[in-house]
């Protein structure tokens, strides 16, 4: 320790509170406690008349809070009020009555004395010594043989948290050659004639009859159908031949981390995923212009079929949504 | 003796003769806890704990933890037949048809923002005073643990309603998970019980989220609590406090009725906020499918720095040998706050090695008087801040009428650039307040007031400062920096020699300083 230049003067002399000199003031602190703790006792009266007397439906407009169900509001207030102001009269009893002296107690080094840590050393070396530890290896080694084995059964018995394994699922989705673009909601088979341009519609493939179409799918199938002037694209000849009169699909699962595309910019014709915003331009298949993610939204190659209605006339050459390491995205 | 002292005598009599707890409990009951406005972040944390138990157990009175589809019959019409999960429904049945249900909801949601935000400030406190050094390296760690295990609870407990904005943030994490090299898909599908939804991870994460996850929690507060009341509570300097005792209230009665006292403060203040704060209106977002989703969509806010983070990400994938490494999903996900926890949980020791100091320490720090770790402090919160807003880009984007482009640009280089300066900034700010201080010290407090002496000159009156704060100004630390031997005394050179270097280096750094006043400076001031 370095010399202070000023000496510890001490704990400062300590000043009495008014209510520890005068009566009156220590009635009246008592007083204030009290009324403190009557009004928790109001919050509850308020919490009971709200849970008995008003009618869960009952709305009422407050200035800032606007419309809301007053019986939640008025319950929640009379809890509040209840809550808070016991410990309001806690707090203040503390601070006015109770002895407001500060204590000194002292305080130890956490390392024990020189002699007991001696102590402590030498009872394991002792005990381990009867153990017989140190020689019996082959024990030792069995024991962490066994340790470590019968550490792995819990593990083995995760196995079943899932049925299947990957494989390739995650690069499959239910949509085939010739199926049929189904509306979202509605489940309408869709003719180009139905989309103007400009607009943009989400659809989803028609499965199998007797298929219930669950989440699952729809994480993989959901499908955006954008419509603009086909001298708007900026496409390979391929590409333009995925496309239909100005209808252009793509994947509507972020190539990023999954979440839907939804947000299409009729103007700029631009895709914005709201989670992370990247920016996909639809003139040029979905390429990234900005944000996080790296690769295009997968495009679906569609035409129609022998009826006029729209179909995908190739499943997706890649896998959708966000990347996994075993995804060949060459 | 009066009835009732003869009564409480009998109770404590039955519990000693059984137990022999009195001696214990006489120690006990008159512990000595200082008292500091900002010892009382930690406890908000405990409290807020005990209400989010509460609350949620009433929750679990009717929330079905299961994805099977039903069609809503409850009484919020917009969802009239509408087919969603048993989880969704039996949220939306929770929040209009159970009395004080929504209430209840609000509450355990609110009461998890306040546990997160007290945790974070406790730590804050905790870091800023230097709390954490020896003896206290193992709670530092401890806690560090709690706030990781908070952040997991906060996100899992706001994604059982199965609502759209919870289920976008459940398929960003698979998608997290999945980016994992090697064992990612399998580990999704494992999590999942096979491919993304499923029908599985809202059974799943309820068990982590009311009963693995809570469990921890409990046994880590009680070994933290332990451990703060073994180890004695650290307490400002002062007059009369030293490293060897610990100034305060006893336990029995003040510091019971305080801290009793303000745990109905907090459920109260709680409940408030429950009652009038709309928070987390799950009907409005509607069941989760993952094909829709709604703008602006944000996940709380201890998660909304990662959130920032993964949106200012360059556009990385590396494609190799038919496989795909997401350094995009990687970086900022896992890699980035991986190696930002590690810091935090071993910065007591690469503290204690920068400067060398082994010792105990009991009296806190004034963030001042250790520019180098108040600064370090500032640069790690500035990253974290410049995160958390590139993770509101979008909202910040449509409120001030900015380009989400150029919100995302300024997080991009900001994110490299600002915590640096952070870092200058906060440690000149410290050094020129231990400047003020020598100054006060030495020559008083300035009263602004004026006095012309009769010859015409104008002085400033200062009024010397009391013994007690003059004390309580200089009875700091300065720790000289540790010096690097390069060479031994024989002049070979050492092994380590750059380690050694480097740590005399940081050591410098850490031990930079305004030299307080020395007693001579004072006895020549007292003779003018």
């Amino acid at each position: 320790m370095s010399l202070q230049p000023i000496q510890d003067p001490g704990l400062p002399t300590h000043v009495h509170r008014k209510a520890d000199t005068d009566p009156k003031a220590a009635k009246r602190a008592e007083q204030q406690v009290a009324l403190l703790f009557l009004t928790s006792a109001l919050g509850t009266i308020l919490f009971i008349f709200s849970y008995v007397g008003i009618p869960q439906d009952q709305l009422i407009f407050l200035p800032i809070l606007g419309t809301t169900n007053s019986h939640q509001l008025f319950l929640g207030l009379g809890l509040a009020i209840s809550l808070f102001f016991i410990g309001m009269g806690a707090v203040h009893w503390a601070k006015t009555l109770m002895p407001d002296h500060e204590v000194v107690d002292v305080r130890r080094e956490q390392r024990s004395k020189d002699e007991d840590r001696a102590a402590f050393v030498a009872t394991i070396k002792e005990q381990g010594a009867t153990a017989g530890l140190g020689r019996r290896t082959l024990i030792k080694r069995t024991l962490g043989l066994s340790l470590g084995l019968a550490g792995l059964s819990p593990l083995l018995l995760l196995r079943d948290c899932s049925a299947e394994l990957p494989g390739d699922e995650l690069g499959q989705t239910n949509w085939r050659a010739g199926t049929r673009l189904l509306t979202d909601p509605g489940d309408r088979p869709i003719k180009p004639g139905d989309l103007e341009v400009g607009a943009v519609a989400q659809v989803l493939p028609l499965l199998p009859a007797g298929r219930k179409r669950t989440l699952n799918d729809i994480a993989k199938d959901a499908l955006l159908l954008i419509r603009i002037r086909p001298e708007e694209f900026n496409l390979d000849a391929e590409r333009l031949s995925w496309t239909y009169q100005g209808i252009i699909a793509f994947s509507k699962i972020c190539s990023h981390m999954g979440c839907a595309v939804a947000l299409y910019e009729q103007s700029t014709k631009h895709l914005l995923c709201p989670c992370h915003q990247s920016t996909f331009d639809v003139t040029r298949a979905a390429k990234v212009i900005f944000g996080p993610a790296a690769r295009s939204l997968p495009q679906l190659p569609i035409s129609v079929d022998s009826e006029g209605y729209l179909v995908a006339s190739a499943p997706f050459n890649e896998a959708v949504g966000p990347s996994y390491w075993e995804r060949d995205s060459e | 003796m009066k009835a009732r002292e003869r009564a409480a005598g009998a109770v404590a009599n039955y519990l000693d003769e059984r137990t022999g707890a009195a001696k214990w409990m006489k120690k006990t009951l008159t512990k000595v806890f200082p008292d500091h406005w900002s010892f009382m972040l930690g406890e908000i944390v405990l409290y807020s704990f005990i209400i989010l138990l509460l609350s949620g157990t009433f929750l679990t009175f009717w929330f079905d933890p299961s994805m099977r589809e039903v069609e809503y019959e409850g009484s919020y019409e917009p969802l009239e037949g509408v087919h969603m999960s048993a989880a969704y429904a039996s949220t939306l049945h929770i929040s209009f048809d159970v009395r004080g249900g929504l209430l209840m909801r609000q509450i355990h949601h609110w009461a998890a923002l306040i546990f997160l935000a007290a945790m974070v400030a406790h730590l804050l406190r905790v870091f800023f005073t230097g709390a954490f050094r020896k003896p206290r390296e193992m709670n530092w760690i401890i806690g560090v643990g709690l706030l990781t295990l908070g952040i997991v609870e906060g996100f899992l407990g706001y994604s059982l309603p199965d609502d759209l904005l919870s289920g976008t943030g459940i398929r960003i994490a698979e998608a997290i998970m999945q980016a994992i090299p090697v064992v990612g898909s399998y580990l999704s599908y494992f999590v999942f019980g096979g491919a993304f939804p499923g029908e599985l991870f809202i059974p799943r994460i309820y068990t982590a989220h009311v009963l693995l996850i809570p469990g921890i929690f409990l046994a880590l507060i009680t070994a933290h609590l332990m451990l703060v009341w073994y180890q004695k509570h650290t307490q400002y300097p002062g007059p009369g406090r030293t490293e060897k005792n610990v100034v305060g209230y006893p336990l029995l009665p003040v510091y019971m009725a305080k801290a009793g006292g303000f745990f109905f403060i907090v459920f109260g203040f709680t409940a408030f906020l429950g009652a009038v704060a709309q928070i987390n209106p799950i009907w409005v977002y509607g069941p989760y499918t993952p094909a829709q989703i709604g703008a602006g969509s944000q996940p709380d806010w201890y998660m909304g720095w990662l959130d920032g983070l993964v949106r200012m990400s360059p556009p990385i994938e590396t494609h190799a040998l038919g496989y795909t490494i997401s350094w995009n999903i990687l970086i900022p996900g896992l890699i980035i706050p991986g190696i930002l926890f590690t810091l935090m949980a071993l910065y007591p020791f690469i503290e204690s090695w920068m400067t060398g100091d082994k010792r105990e320490h009991h009296l806190l720090d004034r963030p001042r008087n250790n520019p180098n770790r108040t600064a370090i402090g500032a640069m790690a919160l500035t990253f974290v801040l410049v995160t958390l807003i590139n993770g509101g880009n979008d909202l910040l984007a449509v409120h001030f009428d900015l380009s989400i482009n150029q919100i995302m640009w300024f997080s991009r280089i900001g994110v490299f650039v600002l915590p640096p300066i952070a870092f200058v900034v906060t440690k000149r700010i410290c050094l020129a307040l231990q400047r003020a201080d020598r100054e006060m010290v030495l020559h008083g407090k300035e009263m602004g007031r004026l006095v012309m002496l009769p010859h015409g000159e104008f002085i400033e009156v200062h009024e010397p400062l009391s013994p007690q704060k003059a004390y309580q100004l200089t009875s700091h630390e300065q720790l000289p920096a540790l010096s690097a031997p390069e060479t031994d005394e024989r002049g070979v050179a050492l092994p380590k020699g750059i380690r050694q270097r480097m740590r005399a280096r940081w050591s410098r750094a850490a031990s930079e300083h305004v030299a307080k006043p020395t007693v001579e400076e004072l006895k020549e001031i007292e003779h003018h």
